[in-house]
């Protein structure tokens, strides 16, 4: 059905596509995200404790005998305990100068007072968030301002994250895969749509040309009023066609029939020699047209049947023998013996119409060219598939026309004055060839023509 | 660092140079060399079954058991950290800060109980009480102390029979003394009140359990404070004069500590030597692990036993130091 069809990409590959890269990017920005806002909370929560930790230490800050003294409680280191044992460091500056702790630790220069500070930086190469506090003190000698900075590495805080990161990654995931399913099963549904409708037309007879009236989709609106539209278009020309087909038929033989009437009477009543050929040549002249337009209404009535084929069960035998039959006067006439022989019963599947119309075209060759007091037979086999021969004993093909003679409007150079269009064999094999079947043309060994047709 | 310069002026009385060791010994007879150097605050002899033990499954080690007061320890491997590949010790306070300060290396994925490790470079391996220890003879048929208040009552009703015959760390020499008095003053004020009566009974400071239980022995001392209870359990086997006495309402329990240097001259052996011990520690054949192996009851109600946690750098701030000894001279150093 589509290899004539320019097919480019599928719409629904391209529709589960775009869906499951929008899923992607929509896992990706959920990651990123949700482990920023997760950075950020742990982060605070880091924070908070060491800030806690750094007030209680500052809050024991005062001045005693002169001298800054800090007699900060144990809990204020042990609350920086971390499941990953994270190490601690302080420093205690009084006036920029160190009163207690690591001197290494790097900590922000002249902190302000009241006001705490978080910084990251790295000690002895690994990453720690200080906290910094400052207060004044009032001493007999000025005021002394005091500052502590609580340092944590991270490794709690990264293991947190990484847990975090995992279990994100892990919803992100699932979330994509979901997506992808959701994805699939929408563009699958959506080109169900698309392929019922396509479903339902190539169920269609060769006929049948009636609007879609099953409910489509929206969007599928437009299509099928246009298809609905084009077909009801093509309905109107065929019937045309048809009717231009019957109305030919009847303005080209009817008034051919009054003018061999009136030729035939008139031919009754002229008793000049002259004359009389003159009618008789007449009237050859109006048999031979009549049979050409016959045989044109003929060959455009097996062109359409052809495109349309209808098939029913047909059967062979008694098609040829009442085919037979009917062409019996014209047999006599020629003292000619029609024989049908077969070797079993032949059923094909076709269009009765059109089968009989090329064998009665065969049968008439063969009826027409054979000599007076000879043979004609018509023999059906049905092993290893069907065919029909039929054979004569008349003078056979000229050789070198064989392969031309089935050509519209071609005769053979020796028909004489035989009455023909150079259409019937045409017929025929247009039909066999709508029926899937080959005609060939063989002049028999002991004389006469073959006419073989193989289903 | 000033800390660890004040450290060193502090404990310069001691005069206790590098050399200066309180046992050193040799064990195994390969790579004599390049032994893996242990320096250790436990006495060679509870030593010396594990280190045997580990060099009958290592025959190519040899290893230098260098034995010094807990102080010294942290002294002189901050001095020299690279001179030795693993340091044990029972002040954890110090072992603490040495590996917060990255002076130990990480070992991965040792199976060891989480209470007992920390930062994956500090291994508890045992779990110690102090304890009173008291001379049977010497105390005669006085009550015995049961509890600290008992033991304050004792020296109260009985100055004389005790002036000059009670003994304790002395805090500003011994890192474990210091560690045991900084962990029970955090507990209990009885302990100022104790240190205050021990002061006016004119109490003898010394540097190390040993030496107390040795004074017991010879009757020099009638009762001690914060001795170390294995230490002194095994000599009471011996010696039926001793008494060793755990405070009923808290034993300060402490964890001898180990850890491999992160400067190791042998890394390898050293972090072979930290598993080999963990794994003596956790089978418990008393035969090859003379020590008192980790209590997992008293662990796990965590009332008694010192935990592991950055909290115990709090006493080694140098004003928090300064400070308790100060108020510690002005309580048991009343004769100067």
């Amino acid at each position: 059905m589509t290899d004539n069809v320019n097919v480019s990409g599928s719409l629904r590959n391209r529709l589960a596509l775009i869906l499951t890269g929008g899923a992607a990017v929509l896992a990706a920005i959920l990651f990123i995200v949700v482990r920023a806002l997760a950075t950020q909370v742990a982060q605070q929560g880091q924070d908070n404790i060491l800030n806690a930790s750094m007030s209680s230490i500052l809050d024991t800050a005062i001045i005693r005998d002169g001298q800054v003294t800090l007699d900060f409680p144990y809990s204020s280191l042990s609350m920086l305990g971390t499941s990953a044992d994270d190490r601690v460091f302080y420093a205690i500056y009084e006036n920029g100068s160190l009163l207690s702790g690591y001197d290494d630790l790097q900590v922000p220069n002249m902190p302000a007072p009241d006001k705490d500070q978080f910084t990251t930086s790295t000690y002895n190469g690994d990453p720690i968030r200080v906290a910094t506090g400052a207060r004044t003190l009032i001493g007999s000698n000025g005021p002394r301002i005091v500052s502590v900075s609580i340092a944590q590495t991270q490794d709690a805080l990264s293991a947190t994250l990484n847990t975090i990161s995992r279990n994100v990654a892990l919803i992100g995931l699932g979330f994509f895969v979901l997506s992808s399913a959701l994805a699939l099963w929408a563009a699958s549904v959506t080109s169900g749509q698309l392929h019922r409708l396509t479903r339902s037309v190539t169920r269609r007879g060769p006929q049948d040309l009636s609007p879609v009236t099953k409910a489509v989709p929206t969007e599928m609106g437009p299509l099928v009023g246009s298809l609905n539209t084009f077909m009801s278009r093509l309905d109107h020309t065929l019937t045309q066609s048809e009717d231009f087909i019957a109305e030919a038929a009847h303005r080209i033989r009817t008034p051919l029939a009054t003018v061999r009437s009136h030729a035939e009477a008139t031919l009754q009543r002229v008793e000049h020699t002259d004359n009389r050929t003159a009618l008789q040549s007449m009237v050859r002249a109006i048999d031979e047209s009549s049979r050409a337009a016959g045989q044109l209404l003929d060959h455009a009535m097996v062109t359409f049947r052809a495109e349309n084929l209808e098939t029913e069960t047909v059967d062979l035998i008694d098609l040829l023998g009442e085919l037979v039959q009917r062409m019996a006067p014209v047999a006599d006439m020629k003292d000619i013996t029609v024989t049908l022989q077969n070797d079993g019963p032949a059923v094909l599947s076709g269009d009765a119409i059109l089968l009989q119309n090329a064998l009665r075209n065969l049968i008439d060759n063969a009826l027409k060219y054979a000599p007076a007091e000879t043979a004609v037979v018509i023999d059906v086999s049905t092993t290893p598939s069907i065919s029909i021969r039929v054979l004569d004993e008349g003078a056979g093909f000229a050789p070198d026309e064989i392969a031309t003679l089935s050509g519209r409007f071609i005769r053979g150079k020796d028909t004489g004055n035989k009455v023909g269009s150079g259409l019937g064999l045409t017929i025929a094999k247009e039909v066999t060839t709508a029926h899937g079947g080959t005609m060939s043309l063989q002049n028999r060994p002991e004389g006469g023509a073959c006419v073989s047709l193989h289903f | 660092m000033r800390f660890i310069a004040l450290l060193t002026l502090l404990l310069a009385p001691l005069g206790a140079s590098a050399q200066n060791w309180e046992d050193q010994q040799l064990f195994g007879t390969q790579n004599i060399d390049a032994p893996l150097r242990i320096l250790s605050s436990t006495d060679t002899s509870f030593f010396a079954p594990i280190i045997e033990d580990f060099i009958a499954s290592n025959p190519s080690v040899s290893v230098q058991y260098l034995a010094t007061g807990t102080a010294d320890i942290d002294r002189i491997f901050r001095e020299t950290p690279f001179d030795f590949d693993v340091v044990i010790s029972s002040a954890m306070d110090l072992q603490l800060k040495l590996a917060n300060d990255g002076f130990a290396a990480r070992l991965q994925d040792v199976n060891h109980p989480d209470w007992a490790q920390w930062h994956d470079s500090l291994f508890a391996f045992t779990s110690e009480p102090a304890a009173i220890v008291v001379n049977k003879r010497a105390l005669g048929l006085l009550p015995i102390p049961n509890t600290r208040q008992d033991l304050i009552q004792l020296m109260r009703d009985h100055p004389e029979q005790f002036f000059g015959k009670v003994g304790t760390y002395d805090v500003r020499q011994s890192g474990l003394g210091y560690l045991f008095a900084t962990q029970d003053a955090r507990a209990s004020e009885t302990f100022w009140r104790l240190t205050e009566v021990m002061g006016g009974i004119n109490a003898q400071l010394y540097c190390c359990s040993g030496q107390m239980i040795d004074d017991l022995i010879a009757g020099d001392l009638a009762m001690a404070y914060n001795v170390l209870g294995s230490y002194a359990q095994v000599r009471a086997d011996t010696s039926n004069e001793l008494l060793v006495i755990l405070p009923s309402e808290f034993p300060t329990t402490m964890m001898r500590t180990v850890l491999a240097s992160a400067t190791a001259a042998n890394p390898q052996t050293a972090d072979d030597f930290v598993r080999h011990l963990l794994t003596l520690q956790a089978a418990g054949d008393p035969a090859i692990f003379p020590l008192p192996p980790l209590s997992t009851i008293e662990a796990n109600e965590g009332q008694t036993t010192i935990s592991l946690n950055p909290a115990l750098m709090t006493y080694l701030d140098q004003m928090k130091r300064d400070a308790f000894i100060r108020e510690w001279e002005n309580a048991i150093v009343q004769d100067e």
